[in-house]
């Protein structure tokens, strides 16, 4: 298996250049048969790599896959060494997870879309574009170095651009691509600044020889700070952190499916996923740590205090997904990796299950996604009012959901960190509660507030939608059970272990040949000790988390669902803050006024000297040309034509003379030569 | 017997008066005439110098000259002909196509 990781994103590549270049002439079935065939299949072959992998022992769950050489190694002289980048696949415990997440939540979202989709223009489009993303993103999990990742990163980003300007003749669709687009490219520039500040130190782009080099303690600690600042800017940008997060509530323009495949479940989560591959390089750089903490947590906050205020359905869950990327990085802050990948892994499932719910939603009401104008479809739509419910429990955070136990594990490790960063978290949690139940109240509780057209046709999901959010609706239960806390129940697996080896330097200090392997075991004894020492603080926020989660939800389902009008008195009594929650704090505004507009300026002022400045130049350039030209017009025409105008003037004075001596008459000639007789004749009488 | 210096005479001012014809004349059969008067006084040296000497190479030699000067007429004549046909005139102005 390890000699075929590639075939896990060649496959979808199969299926983008079929639909891509004969899309157009094939039915609408057959499009959907290959795009989501080629996933299916991508997800058996991820289920059969990872099976392999758990087959290894514990410590040495590695798999890697060099396929070819892209830039062949150069000499740069001097004993340094060059450029040199494989296309190297690599599967571990971590990208297994990944691969897992993409591409089964991946099939899931194709199959959903074929329903959701069918009516829409450029079908085929649309699938392609799919496939495009899900090749690029299993690049950026499966990719063993920078360069290999770099490419499903940016990858990713661009079928995120294509796929929210999807409708492209829309200005809306087609500003919000370009604004993540544009977004985006901030970020990489950091990302790629602290890749090439690797490269420069330790001469290899791939993971596993840099972290052995930082782990081992090389390279001085500011450059590692430094990069693991730069590439924690990356992660802002991809992953919507502040200050970069502006463009994820804006991508969803997009089709409702896309926003639950890349702009919530798998491609906003590279930035997490890049931090935790990366986890001994920031526990070498604990400044970096502590920067990611806190911006991770201000995110959360911010993003869930905007959420409470959107009226927009898919705008709230928007903010929530960044607010929940937040609580991801917050996780990594802290130290608790394995805690950021299993709280992506449920925020995959049930922010899946929410988006695909939420397009369900539009759907059945032709594309209306005010909430305003909503209310009441618990009857009209039961099956998407049933998963529904199960998304609220899991992301508000109902004991054993998944959202329960993964935002559990976050803050217990936060707590131990710091309580600060633990209070806002939970504040973040009750938050998100609200909003969530009051997007449940808008949407399903309540009285019909829809108008009376759209009222009478709406309609209950077809079996191509029904069954994904079925499944997720599923996983969002349950998927918490990957990591119950020992403290709780010892399960004979979890994340947390299963992950360890990964975040552990010691599993890289190791790979030089010094033995080390002992050393990972005594660090998972250290952590087990230490958490046994807090249950019994864990158990009691725990339940206080459990409490507080439950009360809220109580709270909002009783504001929206009995007594609506107390909400909008509420709304009325606090306008002041309500307005600048659903101003979104006029952070788009501000932005525009600090950054946007002086660019413009910026651009005119380039504009001015260009047109002034280089375009003048040129222009004298030209003229000082036409100048030099007319005097060389003048030496030519008067000097060089005028000598040679002489010469054949001369000759052909001359000639006239002696061209008349040729009269063509016989008798001239003979008059001539008689003459000439004379004057011999008279030469050889008087003279000789 | 007529003294040699006479015939010389003579024979001089028949060579005078056929190059006058030839240079002054402008119809191409006199200037052709011309031709054969100094011919003809060219013979009448030859003969009067033969006669002077008593050799008789001189008298041959006119024969010979005069058998030449009748394939000259013929084909002088005959290229009058011609170009009278092209030119409809026998005026030697008239032939000055090599004019420079």
């Amino acid at each position: 298996m390890s000699g075929s990781l590639w075939l896990i994103p060649i496959l979808p590549v199969i299926g983008f250049l079929i639909n891509g270049l004969l899309g157009s002439r094939m039915p609408k079935k057959a499009v959907s048969f290959i795009a989501c065939g080629v996933v299916a299949v991508a997800f058996v072959l991820s289920g059969l790599a990872v099976i392999e992998l758990a087959g290894m022992p514990a410590g040495q769950r590695y798999m890697e896959n060099r396929l070819a050489t892209w830039v062949p190694p150069v000499d740069a002289g001097g004993g340094a060494k060059g450029l040199a980048v494989d296309w190297l696949f690599t599967l571990d415990p971590l990208s297994a997870v990944m691969i897992l997440i993409v591409t089964g939540v991946g099939l899931l979202i194709h199959i959903y879309s074929v329903g959701y989709m069918w009516e829409e223009p450029g079908y085929w489009r649309y699938f392609t574009y799919l496939n495009l993303f899900m090749a690029m993103m299993l690049t950026l999990v499966l990719g063993g170095s920078f360069a290999v990742m770099f490419v499903g990163w940016e990858g990713v980003g661009l079928c995120s651009y294509l796929l929210i300007g999807y409708f492209y003749w829309k200005p809306d669709c087609a500003d919000a691509g370009r604004k993540a687009f544009i977004t985006n490219r901030i970020g990489d520039l950091a990302f790629v600044i602290g890749t090439l500040t690797l490269f420069s130190y330790f001469g290899t782009l791939e993971f596993r020889p840099i972290l052995h080099a930082v782990t081992t303690g090389q390279g001085p600690q500011w450059v590692l700070t430094v990069v693991a600042l730069c590439l924690f800017g990356g992660a802002c940008g991809k992953s919507a952190q502040i200050p970069l997060y502006v463009w994820l509530p804006d991508a969803m323009a997009g089709p409702t499916p896309v926003s639950a495949l890349i702009h919530a479940a798998t491609m906003v989560t590279a930035g997490v996923y890049m931090v935790c591959r990366l986890a001994p390089l920031y526990l070498a750089a604990p400044a970096a740590l502590t920067v990611m903490a806190c911006v991770g947590a201000a995110t959360a906050l911010f993003a869930a205090t905007i959420g409470l205020a959107q009226d927009d359905i898919k705008k709230v869950l928007a903010y929530s997904t960044v607010s929940q990327l937040g609580y991801m990085f917050l996780a990594a802050g802290v130290g608790a990796f394995s805690g950021a990948i299993f709280h992506l892994t449920t925020h995959a499932f049930f922010k899946a299950l929410l988006f695909l719910g939420s397009g369900a939603v539009i759907h059945a009401l032709h594309h209306e996604q005010d909430m305003m104008k909503m209310g009441g479809l618990r009857k009209q739509l039961p099956t998407t009012y049933k998963v529904f419910l199960c998304g609220w429990v899991a992301i508000a955070g109902v004991p054993l959901t998944s959202g329960f136990f993964s935002k559990d594990e976050i803050l217990w490790k936060a707590f131990q960190w710091s309580p600060v960063i633990w209070a806002v978290g939970a504040i973040t949690a009750v938050l998100t509660a609200f909003y969530m139940t009051r997007l449940m109240g808008l949407t399903f509780w309540g009285k019909s507030r829809m108008d009376h057209h759209t009222e009478q046709h709406v309609h209950e999901v077809g079996p191509a939608m029904k069954w994904p959010l079925v499944i997720l609706a599923g996983l969002a239960l349950v998927g918490g059970f990957l990591s119950v806390p020992a403290s709780l129940w010892h399960m004979p697996f979890t994340l947390e272990a299963w992950l360890e080896p990964v975040f552990n330097p010691a599993t890289y200090a190791a790979l030089g040949g010094t033995t080390g392997g002992a050393m990972g075991g005594d660090a998972a004894e250290l952590a087990g000790h230490a958490e046994e020492a807090g249950s019994a603080a864990e158990y009691g926020l725990m339940l206080l988390m459990s409490l507080l989660a439950v009360l809220t939800m109580w709270f909002g389902f009783n504001l929206y669902d009995k007594t609506p009008e107390k909400a909008a008195a509420f709304k009325k009594r606090f306008a002041g803050v309500y307005n600048v929650l659903k101003n979104k704090y006029w952070v788009d505004e501000i932005y525009d006024a600090l950054v946007i507009q002086n660019f413009y300026r910026l651009s005119r002022a380039a504009h001015w000297f260009d047109v002034s400045v280089v375009d003048g130049a040129v222009h004298l350039v030209r003229n000082l040309t036409v100048g030099f030209s007319y005097l060389s017009v003048f030496w030519d025409t008067w000097v060089v034509d005028g000598l040679v105008n002489l010469a054949g003037r001369t000759v052909r004075a001359g000639s006239g003379g002696l061209r008349k001596l040729q009269t063509g008459l016989l008798q001239s000639y003979a008059s001539a030569m008689v003459f000439g007789l004379f004057v011999l004749i008279c030469f050889y009488m008087y003279v000789s | 017997m007529i003294p040699t210096s006479h015939i010389l005479v003579f024979s001089l001012a028949l060579f005078t008066i056929g190059l006058i014809g030839v240079l002054t004349r402008r119809n191409a059969i006199i200037v052709m005439m011309g031709i054969e008067l100094m011919l003809n006084s060219a013979n009448i040296n030859f003969i009067a110098f033969s006669q002077k000497l008593g050799d008789l190479a001189g008298q041959v030699f006119s024969i010979f000259t005069i058998v030449v000067a009748a394939g000259e007429v013929a084909v002088g004549l005959a290229i009058i002909i011609s170009l009278y046909r092209n030119k409809d005139s026998i005026n030697v102005d008239d032939m000055n196509i090599m004019k420079g």
